[in-house]
C-alpha cells in the first residue's frame, strides 16, 4: 500500500498533533488527579465538573469555546499572540484541541489508579522521612505507573480520532491542520475520493491497533516491575 | 531520649485522654480493640492530628495544642512498625530498607546497615520483592526499615497481631534481641498480654480510651486489683527465672527466687535469665505440702493479699521468694480454706501448663 503526499502528510500530522497533545497534557493530567483522588477543598466537585466537561460536551460546541477563547481575538488567544503564539488555524491549535478532548479520560485512569494506592502506604513513607514530594516521586508515581501509562493511551488514542472540536477550531487545511479523520472526511466529500479514504480507515485502524498492543506489553512490563504481576 | 505524650482527642464513639511518658526500654500499651491504641500510635507519629494536649520528646515540641506547633511526620524521627508491614511493593528488601536510612541524618551507614541486617537475619531476603516474603519476613524487614531511619522513638502498633502462632514465634526472638541492644524507647502496642510478658518493662492498661492502671509489667501483671482490666484467662505473674540444667527425661529445672520450677524443656543453656509468665488460672493453692500428687512444682509462698472481683473468683497475690505470683481461685475455696493476707501455704504449678511462648529470655542476657 502505497500512500499519496497528502495522505502521507495526514498521517504524520496526526501522529504529530497526538504526541504533543499527549505529553504535553500528561503531568497536568497527573497533578489533577492527584488533587482529585488525595485533596480535599471547597470546589472539588466544580473542579471535576469541569474537568469531564469535554466529554459530555458535543465536540464542536468545545472546538467553538476554544475558538472563541483562544482565537486570536480571544482573551487568552490575543495574549498569546503578543508572545508570538497562535493556535487558531494551525497544528498547535489541533493538539491543544485534542489534548482538551482526551484530558478527561486520562485524568480518569489517573485518580482511578492513584485510590488504588492505599493511602497508608504514603503515611509509612511519611514517618520514614520522606516530604510530600519525594514520597509521591518514589511511592505514588511508580505504583500507579499502570494508570499513567493507561491514560496516556486513552489520551493519544482520542486525540488520534478527535474531529469535531478540531475540526471547529482549526479547520481542514491539507499539510498544516487536516488530521486523518478530517483527511478521512475531506476525501469522501469529492468525487473519487474514496480509495484515499480507504487507505486511511486502514491506517487509522493499524495505529489503533498498534496503540493498545504496545499498551498492553509495557502494562505487563511495568506490573513485572513493580511486583504486581 | 524520653517521650512524654499528653493527648485528647474524641472521635465518634470513643474520646482518648492519656498521659504517659516512655523512657529507655518498652513501654507496652495494652487494651482490647477499640481503646484507642492504634489511634495513640498515630498522634505520636503525626499521622493524625488530636484535638488537644501535646507531644515531646525530650524537649523538642512535636505537637501542642495550645501554640499550634505541629511537626509534620516526615521531621518528627518516629520510626513506626505497623501492623501490616506496609512495605513498598515496588521495592525489593535492599531498597525498602534504603528507603528507610535515606532521610537519616547522615543518611545510610553501612555499618548499622549490616549490623540491622545481621541481627534480623535478613541478608537472604535481600533482592526480594515484599510480595514473596512470608509475614514473619515482612514484619523482620519493616522492622529494619524502621530502625535504619535512626528514629528517636520506635513505635510499634501491633506488630505480631496479623501473624500465626508460628509466626510469631519466629519474630518474637527478634524482638526480645532489638530490646537487648537498643538505646532507643520502644512503645510497643498490643492485645497479646504474652507477647507484652515477653517484651515490655512497663505496662499500661488502657481502656476505652482512658489509661485505668500502669507501672512496671512484674507490678501490673501480679497485681490482683488489676485483673478484672487484663482479662481473668490472660491474667499471669511474670517472674525472672534462670536455667539451672537439663534433665535426661526431656525437662529443664529452673531457678526461681523462691524455689524451683521443673518445665517441659526449655531451649536455653543453664546460667541463661528467662522471664516467664504463669497464668493465675494455672496456679493452685494448698495449705498443707501436698503429696501423691502429679505436679513436681511446689512452691512455698506467703498470701500477700486477696481481691474478691464480681464474679465467683478471688485473686491473690502471693509473695514467692522475691518475686509475685498471681492465683485465681473460688471464692468459696478460699472461704473454706480461711486465706488471709500474712498465710504461708503452697502453691502448685502443672509443669506443661506454661506453654514455650510463655518463656522469653530476660534483658539480663545482654553481651553489651
Amino acid at each position: 500500500m502505497t500512500l499519496r503526499p497528502e495522505e502521507w502528510a495526514a498521517l504524520m500530522l496526526s501522529l504529530k498533533v497526538s504526541g504533543v497533545a499527549m505529553l504535553l497534557s500528561l503531568p497536568v493530567a497527573i497533578y489533577v488527579a492527584w488533587v482529585l483522588a488525595r485533596r480535599e477543598f471547597p470546589g472539588k466537585a466544580l473542579l471535576s465538573a469541569v474537568v469531564h466537561l469535554p466529554l459530555i460536551l458535543p465536540p464542536v460546541v468545545t472546538g467553538y469555546l476554544l475558538l472563541l477563547t483562544f482565537g486570536r481575538n480571544g482573551a487568552v488567544g490575543g495574549f498569546l499572540e503578543s508572545f508570538g503564539i497562535v493556535l487558531a488555524f494551525r497544528w498547535t491549535g489541533a493538539a491543544l484541541a485534542a489534548g482538551i478532548m482526551g484530558f478527561p479520560l486520562m485524568v480518569r485512569a489517573i485518580r482511578l489508579s492513584i485510590e488504588a494506592v492505599d493511602p497508608r502506604l504514603e503515611a509509612a513513607a511519611a514517618t520514614l522521612g520522606a516530604g510530600r514530594i519525594v514520597r509521591f516521586y518514589s511511592v505514588t508515581l511508580p505504583l500507579i505507573a499502570p494508570g499513567i501509562l493507561a491514560g496516556a493511551v486513552l489520551g493519544f488514542a482520542k486525540a488520534m480520532g478527535e474531529f469535531g472540536a478540531t475540526i471547529t477550531f482549526v479547520a481542514n487545511i491539507p499539510g498544516q491542520t487536516q488530521t486523518l479523520p478530517s483527511a478521512i472526511y475531506a476525501f469522501l466529500q469529492v468525487p473519487g475520493g474514496e480509495g484515499s479514504a480507504v487507505r486511511l480507515v486502514v491506517l487509522s485502524l493499524i495505529v489503533a491497533l498498534g496503540a493498545v498492543l504496545i499498551s498492553e506489553w509495557l502494562a505487563r512490563k511495568v506490573a513485572q516491575r513493580i511486583g504486581q504481576g | 531520649m524520653s517521650l512524654q505524650v499528653d493527648l485528647r482527642h474524641s472521635y465518634p464513639g470513643i474520646s482518648l485522654d492519656v498521659q504517659f511518658e516512655a523512657g529507655r526500654g518498652v513501654t507496652a500499651v495494652f487494651g482490647p480493640s477499640g481503646a484507642g491504641k492504634t489511634s495513640i500510635i498515630n498522634i505520636i507519629s503525626g499521622i493524625s492530628k488530636p484535638d488537644g494536649g501535646s507531644v515531646q520528646v525530650n524537649n523538642r515540641v512535636l505537637f501542642d495544642a495550645d501554640t499550634g506547633v505541629n511537626v509534620p511526620p516526615e521531621a518528627r524521627r518516629m520510626g513506626v512498625v505497623f501492623q501490616d508491614g506496609r512495605l513498598f511493593p515496588h521495592l525489593d528488601v535492599a531498597r525498602n530498607l534504603g528507603f528507610g536510612a535515606r532521610f537519616a541524618p547522615g543518611g545510610l551507614d553501612r555499618i548499622e546497615l549490616a549490623r540491622v541486617v545481621a541481627m534480623l537475619d535478613l541478608a537472604p531476603l535481600m533482592p526480594r520483592r515484599p510480595g514473596t516474603l512470608s509475614g514473619g519476613e515482612k514484619q523482620r524487614v519493616a522492622l529494619a526499615r524502621a530502625l535504619l531511619s535512626r528514629p528517636e522513638i520506635l513505635l510499634m502498633d501491633e506488630p505480631l497481631a496479623a501473624l500465626d502462632d508460628p509466626r510469631k514465634d519466629e519474630v518474637l526472638p527478634y524482638l526480645e534481641r532489638l530490646r537487648d541492644t537498643t538505646q532507643v524507647p520502644i512503645v510497643y502496642v498490643s492485645h497479646s498480654l504474652s507477647e507484652i510478658a515477653r517484651l515490655a518493662d512497663r505496662l499500661i492498661v488502657l481502656q476505652r480510651g482512658r489509661i485505668v492502671v500502669s507501672g512496671s509489667v512484674e507490678d501490673v501483671l501480679s497485681d490482683p486489683a488489676a485483673l478484672p482490666f487484663v482479662g481473668v484467662r490472660e491474667a499471669g505473674a511474670v517472674l525472672p527465672a534462670t536455667v539451672v540444667g537439663h534433665e535426661a527425661d526431656g525437662l529443664s529445672r529452673l531457678a526461681l527466687s523462691g524455689g524451683e520450677l521443673l518445665l517441659p524443656e526449655v531451649k536455653a543453656p543453664p546460667g541463661s535469665h528467662l522471664r516467664i509468665r504463669v497464668l493465675a488460672t494455672d496456679v493452685l493453692l494448698s495449705l498443707e505440702v501436698p503429696t501423691g500428687i502429679s505436679s513436681r512444682n511446689i512452691l512455698p509462698v506467703t498470701i500477700r493479699s486477696l481481691h474478691k472481683g464480681s464474679g465467683p473468683g478471688v485473686a491473690v497475690q502471693l509473695q514467692c521468694g522475691e518475686d509475685q505470683l498471681l492465683a485465681r481461685i473460688t471464692s468459696r475455696a478460699a472461704e473454706e480454706l480461711s486465706l488471709c493476707p500474712g498465710l504461708e501455704c503452697h502453691a502448685i504449678l502443672k509443669a506443661t501448663a506454661i506453654p514455650r511462648g510463655s518463656i522469653g529470655l530476660a534483658r539480663s542476657n545482654i553481651p553489651t
